[in-house]
């Protein structure tokens, strides 16, 4: 769907985006994670043709861009750098404005659409007020409307759940639940982690303009081999295990051995009262900083051993 | 496109509070003329006003020669200079080229939008200057226009009729429209340099102003036929009888040349540009 080649953008003497590969395929959530300044908006505006490359190849559903825009770009929905409007206008004036604008406009069932898409995202389609009147929420939901108008086999949201509050961040969740479920590949540019971990199925990372990251989410939150055990008894577990024991916090043990039911056994037979056994898992968050710390080494990344501290049980 | 940006101008508060403004000024003028009936000597002052006194129909070209020195420019100006960096400033220059709509597309249907606005601007002024003009000056009802009787004297003195009056205020609408056409481009061109709509728009009235000097510098003698300013006031011309071309062809020679220049030059800016706002 999204396919890059050592795509590079220099401002200057300042390389923002470095040699970037990214590979997105159908149907799925991507998650672009990276710090701000990383270079994520470069590379979204890079692959809408906003901004042009220094070097480098980019190719959106197959088709090389920005050169082949006009065909792919009205099957791409986007929403760049937060939302934008016209403030004087109603967010159904903007919409129909926008929806007028531009090739492959389809005057029939304009009206409609737009007010489907409105209800769509949670926005009053009779609201005759100026979107200079809306709150940054109502704005965010406005710019997902606008993205979303034309159906779109490609989603690009950058920031998507910027502004809005709990209950909207659940929404727009569900929101993507859906477009995925119905087919919708979604590229999804964020630096919450927790957004990403909860929606995506990739994940890419950047840091520094480099991709440090690239893999599916389950590969990257693969068990560690190793185990985590809660337990009031750390001594006595500890001896237990002979020095197999790795680290321990409080009533925390991480043990270097991925056999659980041989653990609770041992543990058990040898009187050790236990909360909890559970192979180690390494958090999307401890991969994005130990790949963002490997990054002067190039090949740092995903195949650099696993952090000492914690996982999720 | 077009269609979508001429709406957009249409539904702009501003655009309407502009030509409001515009037409402040004149209807003014109106007003002390009629009150004091103290018209500048003939010669002096903006043209056609000395004779308004005597006759009405000649005021929307009077009104026209009082906005378009100064007025007029500049609320072409803050249109044409609006046209990109507004959009830039605004974040909807970026959901409009993902949309997408062409660059090239985008800058003719902002030229063609500020053309629009240039025209729509002279028309009401002219109306209204035509509707002030009766009401302050006129002496009893307008005659048809198809009337062959004299209506009017022309600026050299021979008699015009309601016709001929109507029709050369036409032409001398489309010349004054024309007339914009340089500083128009020029705003445009500087709007797709900054995100900056003020900026783009006091550029482009710098550069009108620096013309209008260096017009009064005798030093700058061998640039004078070069200068966008130079021939505005030339829709006089064609109250004279009969018409005298010269200028009026030379003038819109000049402004289809600044207008090509500066708008491929735009075109050429805009084309290639990193759009980071």
């Amino acid at each position: 769907m999204i396919r890059t080649h050592e795509l590079t953008k220099r401002f200057g003497r300042v390389t923002a985006v470095d040699r970037v590969d990214l590979d997105v395929r159908e149907g799925d959530v991507y998650g672009f994670l990276g710090a701000n300044g990383s270079g994520k908006t470069t590379t979204v505006r890079m692959l809408l043709g906003l901004v042009l490359a220094t070097s480098g190849t980019i190719e959106v559903m197959g088709r090389p861009m920005p050169r082949s825009g006009r065909s792919v770009l009205p099957q791409v929905g986007a929403l760049v750098e937060g939302p934008a409007a016209y403030p004087h206008l109603s967010g159904r004036a903007n919409l129909a404005l926008l929806e007028a604008a531009g090739r492959g406009t389809r005057r029939r069932g304009r009206r409609q659409r737009i007010a489907e898409t409105l209800a769509q995202v949670g926005l009053d389609p009779d609201d005759r007020r100026g979107v200079r009147t809306y709150s940054l929420g109502m704005r965010q939901r406005l710019g997902l409307a606008a993205a979303l108008l034309r159906r779109p086999r490609l989603l690009v949201l950058d920031e998507p759940t910027n502004g809005l509050d709990p209950h909207g961040i659940h929404e727009v969740r569900d929101l993507l639940a859906e477009l995925r479920a119905g087919g919708t590949t979604v590229f999804l540019s964020s630096h919450l982690l927790a957004e990403v971990e909860q929606v995506c199925s990739r994940v890419g990372v950047l840091d520094q303009g480099r991709l440090v990251v690239q893999d599916q989410l389950d590969a990257l939150r693969g068990p560690t081999g190793r185990t985590v055990v809660h337990t009031p008894d750390t001594d006595l577990a500890r001896s237990l295990l002979d020095g197999r024991e790795s680290a321990t916090s409080g009533q925390r043990l991480v043990v270097s051995d991925p056999d659980v039911p041989h653990l609770v056994h041992r543990l058990v037979a040898g009187g050790v009262r236990v909360h909890e056994v559970a192979p180690e898992r390494r958090t999307l968050e401890q991969v994005v900083l130990q790949a963002s710390a490997g990054a002067g080494d190039r090949h740092a990344g995903a195949a650099s051993p696993p952090a000492v501290e914690s996982g999720a049980s | 496109m077009i269609g979508v940006e001429i709406l957009k101008l249409l539904r702009r508060p501003r655009t309407w509070v502009a030509i409001a403004m515009l037409n402040a000024l004149p209807t003014l003028v109106a007003i002390l003329v009629s009150v004091t009936e103290v018209g500048p000597a003939p010669g002096t002052g903006p043209p056609f006003l000395s004779a308004v006194l005597t006759d009405a129909t000649l005021f929307p070209l009077a009104a026209l020669a009082i906005v378009l020195p100064l007025f007029l420019p500049i609320a072409v100006a803050v249109v044409a200079g609006e046209a990109i960096a507004g959009e830039a400033q605004t974040g909807t220059l970026r959901y409009l080229l993902v949309r997408p709509v062409g660059r090239a597309h985008l800058i003719l249907a902002k030229l063609v939008t500020v053309v629009v606005f240039v025209l729509l601007t002279v028309v009401i002024v002219a109306g209204v200057g035509y509707v002030v003009g009766q009401i302050f000056l006129g002496q009893g009802p307008a005659p048809p226009p198809a009337v062959t009787s004299v209506a009017s004297s022309s600026v050299s003195g021979t008699a015009l009729t309601g016709a001929e009056v109507a029709q050369r205020t036409a032409l001398a609408l489309g010349y004054v429209t024309l007339s914009m056409l340089g500083v128009a481009a020029l705003a445009l061109l500087l709007s797709t340099m900054t995100d900056s709509a003020i900026a783009a728009a006091l550029g482009a009235v710098g550069f009108l102003i620096a013309s209008t000097v260096l017009l009064g510098l005798d030093a700058a003698q061998a640039w004078h036929p070069w200068l966008p300013t130079r021939h505005w006031l030339a829709f006089v011309d064609l109250f004279r009888d009969p018409i005298l071309w010269d200028d009026v062809v030379r003038g819109v020679q000049l402004q289809l040349g600044y207008f090509v220049v500066f708008a491929l030059a735009a075109w050429a800016n805009f084309a290639t540009k990193d759009i980071t706002s």
